[in-house]
């Protein structure tokens, strides 16, 4: 019979990596459930660190290298955080076709900041999508998580400059 | 459950909204919600008189037109979409003057005529509850019939009655490839019994392309019927439904009908007292494109990165974990229901001789009606584009039209007429795809758009096979020279060649058809490559000229 697996213990006091662990938990702390450990860390924390990493390989007991592969090879999960706003422009063939790379110029020219980057006031991160699926509001736009369709650069600049 | 005790349950529904005679329908699918539909539903609950039992006010699923969001529809209880009165750009501040509007004259400054082709040239199969039903609702589902399909093939029909149906329907996958669903199913069902996996492939990621985000947000019961309907007929017990983390409500919707219906005995153990079994499970994607390749969407499923691997073994063999599994896309499952319930001979008097059925295309870019159109196949593009989506705004030409993502290609205005297939889209160098159609008017140069997708498919490639890894990057390079105007002729073949190697060698169909946009833009618009060529000769011999002086 195999030796059962000691846990390893939170690696603090943060309530959240008790959602983590639930996530865990609740998948048998196998494997297969790697993906869906780094999403609710993800949601949790806003992006993954190395304490994290180390914490969900001990975890589901793999290797941290395959834990690092997964974590890089999908575009979704971050490993810097996040600025205080996040807007992502979706790059999509529709929002292309109608001017998705004047919105980034736009940003471009106004904050200095390239898609992936944040501004080092850390107020706000510049990231793309492939497609949200909103072609029929293109260009668009996940502000902070809510949707704004019909950009242009300077309605967009607009409520970029609104933000705190 | 029985079929009786559904039919039961669907009659006790009904009677407790017996008294609704008017429904007025707010979409809450994505594309409105971004528009403010949330508000608008909100503002019209409130405008709803207490105690008005006769008008009802629901959320529903996708109505086609997203351009003209948030979308409101006032229509007899369970009546279709075209025979409703129709609102476009509603904001909350309308919300008294619809209400008002309920037994009297309709809101003329908001209306949104349905007689114009966009909806009354539909034929809606994988849609017939889209923008009817209330999508978070099980029992608005189960009164509009869902379910009996379900029923009816565990208790009625045996695994090899409902394989025969799905076969003589000629229904093929949606997801791009186009391979016989018939076919696919029976080779799952003929592998020995034991564990069998189904999945549903909502890893919808063509740029472009928002048919399955609709499908699972407006009828997410119609997919788990479909699915259950797919594992009883190939044996499995177990499903997986792998979805786009960018779609949250799709998920969250996917969730909740899971739920209701394992509470209402059509999913979890003996289903319908009979010794058919089956669970589903909603797994996330990360956010690559290649995992809707089927063998790096398993890989992914297993919660390893999204590589694919060499096929044969394919999945029905040898799939998830090692077991036959059926992977199958949103759409095709979403067409189960009604084939088990019409027969699979009335799916097939629908469409063309080697493509039956209908197709759900999403029309994007530079076309007035931009949204979800289903039309039967064998509809012309230039039906489509010109009639159903009202042509290109602003008085623009029209210069082609893009179908199959980065897999496909771009098909000039000489070549409209076709009627779109599998098979004649294939003859014209692009694919159906999963159904993205994005126009383009003169302003947009094809040779930017070959580089758009390439850029698209060089950072997408998951590297493990140097064709396309390689090869995209090199592409991608010859490319961007092109569209800078410092190629030469010499940059061009050289792209050309790349491009066959890149087909002939690569491991899965991202590299395999990477080069498609490529190639079919040279076929159709090789003059705008020529243009570029010749700005970079013309300015090389300019500094050549200057350097003599």
């Amino acid at each position: 019979m195999p030796l059962q697996q000691s846990r390893p213990p939170l690696p603090s006091a943060d309530k959240r990596w008790k959602l983590v662990n639930a996530t865990m938990r609740r998948n048998g702390y196998a494997g297969h459930a790697l993906i869906e450990t780094l999403h609710s860390v993800q949601d949790a924390f806003g992006f993954l660190d190395e304490t994290s990493l180390r914490f969900v390989a001990a975890s589901l007991d793999l290797p941290l290298s395959k834990v690092f592969g997964v974590a890089t090879f999908y575009h979704i999960f971050m490993l810097k955080p996040k600025g205080r706003h996040a807007c992502v422009v979706c790059t999509g063939t529709a929002c292309y076709i109608k001017g998705a790379g004047a919105l980034l110029e736009g940003i471009q020219e106004r904050y200095g900041v390239d898609p992936g980057d944040t501004t080092e006031d850390d107020r706000l991160s510049v990231l793309t999508a492939r497609c949200v699926g909103a072609c029929g509001l293109a260009p668009a736009v996940v502000l902070d998580g809510s949707m704004i369709g019909k950009q242009t650069s300077d309605t967009l600049i607009a409520q970029l400059e609104e933000l705190d | 459950m029985h079929l009786e005790d559904l039919a039961d349950k669907a009659a006790e529904f009904r009677a407790e909204e017996a008294a609704v005679e008017q429904e007025i329908r707010v979409c809450v699918a994505a594309s409105c919600q971004s528009s403010g539909s949330v508000e608008v539903l909100a503002a019209l609950r409130q405008a709803h008189p207490d105690g008005d039992q006769s008008c009802k006010v629901k959320g529903v699923g996708c109505m086609g037109l997203c351009s003209a969001g948030p979308l409101v529809a006032v229509a007899d209880k369970g009546g279709e979409l075209v025979d409703s009165i129709l609102y476009r750009d509603v904001t909350p501040d309308d919300a008294p003057d619809i209400m008002g509007s309920v037994r009297g004259a309709p809101v003329e400054r908001l209306r949104c005529p349905t007689e114009q082709p966009f909806f009354s040239r539909q034929h809606r199969i994988v849609l017939e509850n889209s923008g009817i039903v209330d999508p978070v609702s099980f029992k608005g589902y189960v009164v509009a019939g869902g379910y009996a399909a379900l029923l009816q093939a565990i208790i009625e029909l045996t695994p090899a009655e409902v394989l025969h149906e799905v076969t003589t329907s000629g229904l093929r996958g949606r997801g791009g490839g186009g391979y016989p669903t018939g076919l696919k199913w029976s080779t799952v069902a003929k592998m020995p019994s034991g564990q069998k996996y189904v999945i549903c492939n909502a890893d919808e990621g063509d740029p472009g392309a928002f048919m399955d985000r609709a499908v699972l947000e407006s009828d997410p019961h119609r997919v788990l019927e479909g699915m259950a309907i797919a594992a009883y007929a190939v044996g499995a017990n177990k499903g997986f439904i792998y979805v786009r983390a960018e779609y949250p409500l799709a998920v969250e919707r996917l969730r909740t009908a899971i739920r209701k219906a394992k509470r209402g005995g059509l999913l979890g153990s003996k289903i319908a007292d009979t010794e058919f079994s089956f669970e589903i499970e909603v797994r996330l994607g990360a956010g690559a494109f290649v995992c809707g390749e089927e063998t790096a969407l398993m890989a992914s499923i297993e919660g390893l990165r999204g590589q694919p691997r060499p096929r044969p073994p394919y999945p029905a063999e040898s799939g998830l974990w090692g077991c036959p599994t059926l992977i199958n896309n949103v759409e095709t499952l979403a067409n189960i229901p009604p084939i088990i319930r019409e027969g699979g001979d009335w799916f097939a008097s629908i469409g063309t001789e080697r493509s039956k059925g209908t197709k759900v295309f999403a029309l994007a870019g530079k076309i007035h009606n931009t949204g979800l159109i289903e039309v039967p196949m064998g509809t012309s593009l230039r039906d489509i584009i010109q009639v159903i989506g009202g042509g290109i705004p602003e008085a623009k030409a029209f210069k082609a039209v893009q179908t199959g993502g980065p897999s496909g290609g771009c098909i000039p205005e000489r070549h409209l007429d076709i009627p779109v297939d599998y098979d004649s889209l294939k003859t014209l160098g692009t694919m159906m795809g999963s159904g993205g159609m994005i126009v383009m008017d003169e302003t947009s140069s094809m040779v930017d758009v070959a580089r758009y997708f390439m850029e698209f498919c060089m950072t997408e490639s998951c590297g493990k096979c140097v064709p396309c890894r390689a090869g995209t990057q090199q592409m991608y390079g010859l490319l961007d020279r092109v569209a800078r105007s410092q190629a030469t002729r010499a940059d061009l073949s050289l792209l050309e060649e790349l491009c066959e190697v890149v087909q002939a060698t690569s491991l899965c169909g991202l590299g395999q058809t990477a080069p498609n946009p490529v190639l079919s833009t040279l076929r159709y618009f090789r003059h705008e490559y020529e243009e570029r060529l010749a700005d970079a000769s013309a300015r090389a011999s300019a500094s050549r000229s200057h350097q003599d002086e």
